[in-house]
């Protein structure tokens, strides 16, 4: 039976040949994935099972692999953003901030301040975005699928902000060099008041589903727990890692977009485990709100949304046509003629699930020399196989939806 | 940051000598080379040097340079981070261009472990001693790496394409 799963020289082949149990019951194999809609993404887990029982896994990643790093190589700068997008694709403006902050530090460019507000809101929600979908999905995992329609309207809403800013919805392609393609309309901040309005009550909901649920504590406290030692030996980052007990977050180690100008808590948990991770990521949105509502209080007044930069930042189309200066700007930027210095940038944003790092080295020409995406997921996504070691299969996919594994930033 | 680079620079040095050099600050990342047959031991020692403590690993990469010498043509780039003191490195290894070997340091840190087999996939590096070296975004049948600055993005057969003023091709860099 099992030479039709398995080659037979595979490993798990010859374990089970050799290992009997007691009872003569055998040792079997499962394939979970690598398209199963309980995975929600495209991985491959060959699974050696006892019973219901999980001895070991192997996992086989790449399936939605797209030579992000190579195709970086061969684009202008400003051609980068949309393949940052669809790493994470769940929180897209993070991963284009991030980028563009990487560009904007190795160019020395100052953003103004009202610009880094706009784009630590812009970054909040996409990180409650982000939250909302682990947790809910977490939640339809575990078998209750209410929460899930009560709070995945409200990544409409997000969304709807979103098209206000830039006009898309999933992948963003938001912002350029130095700040924003364009100002805030007055209709995002509206619905944006709307959403700090009707969000809080909708979340708060959410977690009283949860929270205090028998049969969610059940299926979650104490599956798939990982010390704080571990978790960092695995490199954890982000709130897999904060649910081990480790305060560490990019916004507050290394502030970035005037992050040191907001007050906000760091959410850690103790064990661990998926339960741990949930109230983590529950606690960060409540965050997010507050750092959203700070942004909005303290934006300074006035309608600049980016740097004065021309040699970098498009000019206004209509310069363009009446302005000599305006026009060679343009044709430069638009042929890639950017003016940049030879260096290696390694710039980390807090992304969705951990740390989110770019490393450029440039060598002064149009296109990067080299773009490594330092992506959270792949790194600690390195430790599933141990985390259910001894677990249920159950427990495995509500593991696998805990730790926010997104196919797209694991393959890149 | 009570933790000086000048402190880091002092005591790799006294530990390992000529071993370590090319200090020099970039941006906001402290950043050296080492020689690449010392690689275990110098992680090993930021990792566990009491004031040094960079335990944790943040990333590794390759970089191919193959207009460099040939035993300067792949360097393998680690940065570490020292969560104590929010401190950040940046460790260079250049390797040869015809025999890219390095040791592990998946032993050390597990998270190395992935992050390696990911330059193998993509630069050819050998990681020494790397308990699982095999290719992992890439299919297992393929001969080349795709990273490796001679592997074309596109078939360059193409003539539906002309992309010579965008972007880096052969004769415009």
């Amino acid at each position: 039976m099992s030479e039709l799963l398995l080659p037979p020289e595979h490993r798990y082949a010859k374990i089970i040949q050799e290992l009997h149990n007691e009872d003569g019951s055998e040792l079997s194999i499962l394939n979970l994935g690598p398209t199963h809609p309980a995975t929600h993404g495209i991985f491959q887990n060959i699974l050696l099972m006892d019973g219901e029982k999980i001895l070991e896994a192997e996992p086989t990643i790449g399936y939605i692999h797209r030579a992000f790093e190579k195709i970086a190589e061969n684009r202008p700068f400003y051609q980068i953003t949309p393949l940052t997008d669809r790493m994470n694709y769940c929180s897209s403006p993070i991963n284009n901030m991030g980028w563009w902050m990487t560009m904007e530090k190795l160019l020395d460019i100052e953003v103004p301040k009202r610009a880094q507000y706009l784009r630590v809101i812009a970054m909040e929600l996409a990180r409650i975005t982000d939250h909302i979908i682990c947790n809910s999905i977490l939640g339809v995992d575990t078998g209750a699928y209410t929460g899930f329609l009560y709070v995945f309207q409200f990544r409409e809403k997000v969304y709807e902000i979103y098209e206000e800013i830039c006009g898309a919805r999933l992948t963003t392609n938001m912002g350029r060099l130095g700040g924003f393609e364009r100002d805030w309309s007055p209709k995002a901040f509206e619905l944006l008041e709307v959403f700090l309005k009707d969000f809080p009550v909708a979340w708060k909901e959410f977690e009283n589903l949860f929270e205090r649920n028998r049969i969610f504590i059940d299926r979650t406290v104490n599956v798939g727990p990982i010390t704080a030692e571990m978790a960092m030996a695995y490199g954890f980052t982000g709130p897999n890692l904060r649910a081990a007990g480790v305060d560490y977050d990019v916004r507050v180690a290394h502030p970035y977009s005037s992050y040191e100008d907001f007050e906000f808590i760091v959410p850690v948990g103790k064990s661990g485990d998926t339960y741990d991770r949930f109230c983590v990521r529950n606690a960060e949105v409540w965050e997010s709100l507050s750092i959203i509502r700070q942004a909005l209080d303290k934006m300074p007044e006035g309608n600049v949304f980016h740097a004065d930069v021309p040699e970098y930042y498009l000019p206004p189309k209509e310069d363009v046509y009446t302005d000599m200066e305006s026009l060679i700007y343009h044709f430069k930027i638009v042929m890639g003629e950017i003016p940049v210095p030879v260096a290696e940038i390694y710039h980390a944003v807090e992304g969705g699930n951990g740390e989110l790092g770019f490393y450029l080295v440039t060598d002064g020409s149009r296109t990067p020399y080299r773009l490594h995406f330092r992506r959270p997921c792949f790194i600690y996504y390195q430790a599933y196989p141990e985390m259910i070691k001894g677990a249920m299969l159950s427990d495995a996919i509500v593991i696998l939806s805990s730790l926010n594994v997104i196919a797209g930033e694991l393959d890149a | 940051m009570s933790l000086e680079t000048t402190e880091i620079q002092d005591k790799l040095v006294e530990t390992f000598g000529e071993n370590v050099f090319h200090f020099n600050q970039e941006k906001d990342i402290f950043s050296f080379e080492v020689t690449a047959d010392k690689i275990t031991a110098i992680v090993l020692f930021l990792k566990n040097d009491p004031t040094l403590r960079f335990h944790f690993l943040t990333d590794i990469c390759g970089v191919h340079y193959p207009d460099n010498a040939i035993e300067r043509q792949f360097v393998v780039v680690y940065h570490m981070h020292n969560w104590y003191e929010n401190k950040r490195i940046k460790i260079k290894a250049f390797i040869n261009g015809e025999t890219p070997d390095i040791k592990t340091i998946s032993t050390i840190f597990p998270s190395a472990n992935w992050m390696e087999r990911e330059t193998w996939d993509f630069y050819g590096i050998n990681f020494i001693g790397h308990p699982q070296l095999k290719r992992i975004l890439n299919m297992d049948e393929m001969i080349s790496f795709p990273m490796r600055k001679e592997f074309p993005l596109e078939d360059g057969g193409r003539t539906d394409k002309d992309d010579r003023f965008f972007g880096r091709t052969q004769s415009n860099r």
